[in-house]
């Protein structure tokens, strides 16, 4: 990066350190912090739209809806993440390419699933074999966004689902007696209310996201863990910065970052619980009114 | 909405799909000196440069990709990339699942390297790494296994005290052992795994496998291939 780098063997002491950590593979381990952050923040709101769909599914009064919701919640709750990790992703990789060798290659005769191997036609491959790495690791990104929403969404629409069961039942019935509909029932009374009940649910599932960031390197995102052990290994003189083994000042840095992370998520989260409270019927509603006064 | 920006996305990654197919050559970049990730983050190594070679001779456009070693194989097989060129020895049981090309390296001795050259290689723990011909060879004969899903964690293994031994490709050690000020030692004897390390591709991929082959060929002929090794590997290695 610096002209002075060009030579590492010469550099000693601080400016030695100040070239290795600003190697190209360095910039390459920042950069991964962005890609985490773009994750959670790409991720949780779509998690909490599929969460939102799957628990107005399951209360839904007609009968296949609330299959599909309960049916989504249970299944994708009771498997074991590592598992929908590994399984699902190539599922869907590989459904995305039959797809597309459906639609551009109808001519091609040879199977497409020949013994281990799954092979379709070349124009099918997405992202196409030709394309530019960076759209490689852009769509292992969007099927890694797709697949956590999946997962974490199960679990928000569990949680939402009991969030809209416990607002209390006479507001519901004093706003259908002012004659509002169904909808509008849901939009002006449930929802706005549901969110107080669903907020410690929510903000745990976020918790537990944050920390699950790491499944990521399962599904061949290159991001922050991989480049810590990566760049931690120790290295020989094969490599321009030779060094014993670091992995441990690696990871510490890595374990002050998800702290750092929980630290400020904690934080947020209990303004915006605060916040959700006023005005509720709830303890902490209560609370808050005492003290106004 | 969200399906446009699906099937515009698709677009996006299948479009160009008429030009001129591209070689994606799958290495793990954890391995020096066969292949690593040097400190401009890009693949570097004896493979790179026997790689980057070969596709020049067959006229292919080549793109380096690294993945973890153990899903190296699958990954092949569903088409995430073209060939395995990753320092992966022809044995039996792999050539069942994928094909190889002629060996570009000669088949070359594995070694067990120890904080100690007394060290019980036999029936101690034995650090390899996971899916290697090594790590079979271990859980064959008697030692007790400790696998690692990198190279570098099998010899910080040895280092920690967690295993008495690592047992890998000796051309992989050796530079360790050299540079770690006498802290390592070789310990009990050298192994002949292995038919020497080939390129690896799709069994139905037989037109990619004879240009590869071609290649091999040609530089094992002109010599090549042999000052390549030497400049890698060191004077003291096999050669062809």
């Amino acid at each position: 990066m610096f002209s002075s780098c060009a030579a590492p063997d010469t550099l000693q002491g601080l400016s030695w350190l100040l070239c290795y950590l600003t190697t190209g593979k360095h910039i390459d381990f920042y950069w991964s912090f962005l890609t985490v952050l773009t994750l959670l923040a790409v991720t949780a709101p779509t998690a909490l739209a599929f969460g939102f769909g799957g628990a107005m599914m399951a209360r839904s009064q007609y009968l296949a809806l609330r299959i599909i919701g309960k049916g989504y919640t249970a299944m994708v709750r009771g498997i074991p993440d590592i598992v929908f990790f590994l399984f699902f992703v190539i599922a869907l990789d590989q459904g995305i390419e039959w797809f597309m060798h459906q639609v551009r290659c109808p001519d091609w005769t040879d199977p497409i699933r020949n013994g281990l191997e799954f092979r379709v036609c070349p124009e099918a491959k997405v992202p196409n074999n030709s394309a530019a790495q960076l759209w490689h690791s852009v769509y292992g990104f969007v099927l890694a966004v797709i697949t956590f929403a999946l997962v974490f969404g199960a679990f928000a629409a569990n949680v939402l689902y009991g969030a809209m069961q416990a607002v209390p039942r006479e507001q519901l019935e004093t706003a259908e007696a002012y004659g509002m509909s169904h909808g509008q029932v849901f939009r002006r009374v449930l929802v706005p209310q549901m969110w107080v009940f669903a907020l410690p649910g929510l903000s745990n599932l976020w918790m537990i996201l944050i920390k699950a960031t790491p499944l990521l390197f399962l599904l061949g995102v290159q991001d922050i863990v991989y480049w810590a052990r990566e760049l931690g290994g120790s290295k020989t003189s094969a490599y321009a910065y030779p060094h014993p083994d670091w992995r441990l000042y690696y990871f510490l840095f890595l374990m002050v970052f998800y702290l750092a992370m929980t630290k400020v998520s904690e934080v947020v989260l209990a303004r915006v619980q605060n916040r959700l409270s006023l005005g509720q019927a709830t303890a902490a509603g209560e609370a808050q009114r005492r003290a106004a006064v | 909405m969200k399906k446009l920006i699906l099937t515009t996305a698709l677009l996006a990654l299948t479009a160009g799909a008429s030009l001129a197919q591209t070689v994606r050559m799958g290495t793990e970049g954890a391995y020096p000196p066969y292949n690593f990730i040097n400190d401009a983050g890009e693949v570097d190594g004896f493979e790179r440069e026997l790689g980057d070679k070969l596709c020049e001779m067959a006229q292919l456009t080549c793109e380096w990709v690294t993945t973890d070693w153990d899903g190296i194989i699958p990954n092949l097989q569903s088409g995430n990339y073209d060939t395995i060129i990753a320092g992966m020895s022809i044995t039996d049981e792999r050539d069942k699942v994928i094909d190889f090309t002629q060996n570009y390296i000669p088949p070359a001795s594995s070694a067990y390297m120890a904080l100690d050259a007394g060290a019980d290689v036999k029936g101690g723990v034995i650090a390899a790494q996971t899916g290697t011909i090594q790590a079979g060879y271990v859980a064959e004969n008697g030692a007790t296994l400790v696998e690692f899903a990198t190279p570098d964690e099998t010899v910080a293994a040895v280092r920690n005290g967690e295993a008495d031994a690592v047992f890998a490709d000796k051309d992989y050690l050796a530079p360790i052992l050299a540079e770690s000020g006498g802290q390592f030692v070789w310990a009990g004897e050298e192994v002949q795994l292995g038919g020497g390390v080939g390129m690896g591709l799709r069994e139905s991929d037989t037109e990619l496998k004879a240009k590869f082959d071609a290649g091999i060929t040609a530089m094992k002929a002109d010599g090549s291939l042999n000052a390549l090794i030497k400049k890698w590997f060191g004077d003291a290695v096999a050669l062809f």
